[in-house]
C-alpha cells in the first residue's frame, strides 16, 4: 500500500506492506537510522519516536497506521545545528555510553520536557518523576544517574526560558 | 499481500469485520505487534486506532462509560476516573510505561483477555458491562461472564468491543487495586487484584474481590467475599487470608512459582482490608 507520512517536517510517500513496522520503514525505506532496535518487544524504548505528538515504541506500530500521520525521530529534535536542550544536557552530563538507548531516551525526554511534564521542584521528587517517565527506556551501560541528571538539567533550562 | 482498512465509522468497521473475519483487528498494537517480524503476516488489518465512536469517556449519574479505543494515558489523567474509579486509574498508571500507555487501550486489554491483564480484575470487582457491536446489532455482556478460558471470551468472530460501562462505587465503598511484579513499570504481574468493599463504620457489609495471574483467567474470589461479611476490618483481613489460601491454585511459570503467588495473593487481599481501615 502507499503510505504517506510526515517525518521530521518532510512529507514522504512509501510503497510498503501496511504490516511493516514503522521502525523498519524509518531505517530501511527512509534511511533514518538514528532510531534503534533493542528488543522488538516494546520493552526497551530504544525505538521511541513521537507519533502525532505521543511518545511510542516504533517497533509496535504497523506503518499502515501511520498513513497521514506525523512522526518525529531523534534526527528531528535539533533545530538546524542547534541541539535540543536534552541532547545538549546528555552530552554535558555524560548521559550516554554505548549509545544504543540514547536516541530513544532523547526522544522520550524531549517529549516529556516539551510537554512540561517534569514539574518536581525539589531534587528527590524531580528524580522520582523522571524515573517514572523514563521507566520504558532501558539502559545497560550508564546506571541511569547521569541520564536523570541530564533530563532534570534540561527540564530546568527549558522551564526557565 | 496484507490488505488494510481504516474505517470511517463503527458502521463501516462492523461491516468489514463481518466480511473479513480473518483480518487482524488492530488498536494500539501493544499486544499484537510484539515480535511482529517473527509472526505470521496477517491477510488484512482492520485498524481501529483513533476510531471516533470508540474513543470517549462519558460520565453518567451511576456509571462511567469508557470507549474501547481509550488509551491508558487518557484513562489515567481523566479527572472523573481518578476521582471516582480509582482502581482503574491506578492500573492505568502501572500498565507498561509511558510509550505503552500512549498506545495501549482498554479494548485491547479486554480483547487479549489475558489472566495478567491489569484492568480486568477492576472490571470484575466493579461489576462492569461490556458493550459490543456487529452487523447484527449491539449487545451488553456482564464482565463476570466475559472470560471463558485462557485468553478466550464471549466476543463473537463478527463483533467489536465498543465500550466498558463501569458502575460508580457508592459512598461508603472503599475501592483499590494493587499489583506485584518484578518492577513497578513494564512488568507483567506475578499477582494483581482489585477490591470494592462496602463499609458501615469499621464493619464490612459486603465486598467484591478479584485477582489476576492466579488462574487461567481473571477471577472473583467468592470464598473471600463470603468469609468477610459482617466482620470488623481487622478480622476480615485474617478471614480473607485464610479464604484465599484454600480457594486459588496458581501455577508455576517463567514469571513466578505457585508457592510465591499463593503467599503474595494472601497478603495482597489481606492488605485490601487493612488499608481500608485507614479511611473508615
Ligand atoms: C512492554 C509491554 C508492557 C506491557 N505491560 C502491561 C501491563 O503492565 N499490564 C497489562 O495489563 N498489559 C501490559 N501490556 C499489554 C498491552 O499493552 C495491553 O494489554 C494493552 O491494553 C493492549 O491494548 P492495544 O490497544 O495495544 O491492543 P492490540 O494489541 O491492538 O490488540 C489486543 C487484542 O485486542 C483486540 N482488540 C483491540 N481492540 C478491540 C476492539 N475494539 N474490539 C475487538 N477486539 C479488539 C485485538 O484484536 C487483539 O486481539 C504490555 C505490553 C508491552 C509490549
Ligand atoms: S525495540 Fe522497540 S521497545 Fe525495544
Ligand atoms: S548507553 Fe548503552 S544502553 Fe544506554
Amino acid at each position: 500500500m502507499k503510505v504517506t507520512l510526515t517525518v521530521n517536517g518532510a512529507m514522504h510517500a512509501v510503497e510498503v506492506s501496511p504490516w511493516k513496522r514503522l521502525l523498519d520503514v524509518l531505517r530501511e525505506d527512509l534511511r533514518l537510522t538514528g532510531t534503534k532496535e533493542g528488543c522488538g518487544e516494546g520493552e526497551c524504548g530504544a525505538c521511541t519516536v513521537m507519533l502525532d505528538g505521543e511518545a511510542v515504541n516504533s517497533c509496535l506500530v504497523a506503518v499502515g497506521q501511520c498513513d497521514a500521520r506525523t512522526v518525529t525521530t531523534v534526527e528531528g529534535l535539533a533545530r538546524g545545528d542547534v541541539l535540543h536542550a536534552v541532547q545538549k544536557a546528555l552530552v554535558a552530563c555524560g548521559g550516554a555510553q554505548c549509545g544504543i538507548c540514547t536516541p530513544g531516551i532523547a526522544v522520550c525526554a524531549a517529549h516529556v520536557i516539551d510537554r512540561g511534564l517534569v514539574i518536581g521542584r525539589d531534587e528527590p521528587s524531580a528524580r522520582a518523576q523522571v524515573r517514572e517517565l523514563l521507566a520504558g527506556n532501558i539502559c545497560r551501560c550508564t546506571g541511569y544517574q547521569l541520564i536523570v541528571d541530564a533530563v532534570i538539567a534540561a527540564a530546568r533550562e527549558v522551564g526557565e526560558r | 499481500m496484507t490488505s488494510y482498512l481504516r474505517p470511517r465509522d463503527l458502521e463501516e468497521a462492523v461491516v468489514a469485520r463481518a466480511a473479513y473475519p480473518n483480518w487482524m483487528v488492530l488498536a494500539g498494537g501493544t499486544d499484537l505487534m510484539v515480535n511482529a517480524n517473527h509472526k505470521p503476516i496477517p491477510g488484512g488489518i482492520l485498524d481501529l486506532w483513533r476510531l471516533g465512536e470508540i474513543g470517549f469517556i462519558r460520565v453518567g449519574d451511576g456509571a462511567i462509560a469508557i470507549g474501547a479505543g481509550t488509551t491508558w494515558h487518557e484513562v489515567e489523567r481523566h479527572p472523573a476516573i481518578r476521582d471516582r474509579l480509582l482502581p482503574l486509574a491506578l492500573a492505568a498508571r502501572e500498565i507498561g510505561a509511558l510509550q505503552i500507555q500512549s498506545r495501549g487501550t482498554l479494548g485491547g486489554n479486554i480483547g487479549t483477555s489475558s489472566p495478567v491483564g491489569d484492568s480486568l480484575p477492576v472490571l470484575l470487582a466493579l461489576d462492569a458491562t461490556i458493550e459490543v457491536a456487529s452487523v447484527r446489532g449491539r449487545r451488553s455482556i456482564p464482565y463476570s461472564t466475559w472470560c471463558t478460558g485462557y485468553r478466550t471470551s464471549l466476543l463473537a468472530s463478527d463483533e467489536l468491543i465498543v465500550a466498558a460501562h463501569i458502575p460508580l462505587p457508592g459512598a461508603g465503598t472503599w475501592t483499590t487495586w494493587r499489583k506485584v511484579g518484578t518492577r513497578r513499570a513494564q512488568s507483567i504481574s506475578k499477582v494483581m487484584g482489585a477490591a470494592a468493599i462496602i463499609l458501615d463504620g469499621g464493619t464490612v457489609v459486603s465486598a467484591r474481590v478479584a485477582l489476576g495471574a492466579v488462574a487461567d483467567r481473571p477471577i472473583r474470589i467468592t470464598a473471600v467475599e463470603d468469609a468477610v461479611r459482617g466482620l470488623s476490618l481487622a478480622r476480615a483481613a485474617e478471614a480473607a487470608r485464610a479464604a484465599v489460601r484454600t480457594s486459588i491454585q496458581p501455577i508455576d511459570d517463567i514469571r513466578s512459582t505457585s508457592v510465591y503467588r499463593r503467599e503474595v495473593a494472601e497478603n495482597l487481599v489481606a492488605r485490601f482490608f487493612t488499608s481500608a481501615a485507614g479511611v473508615s
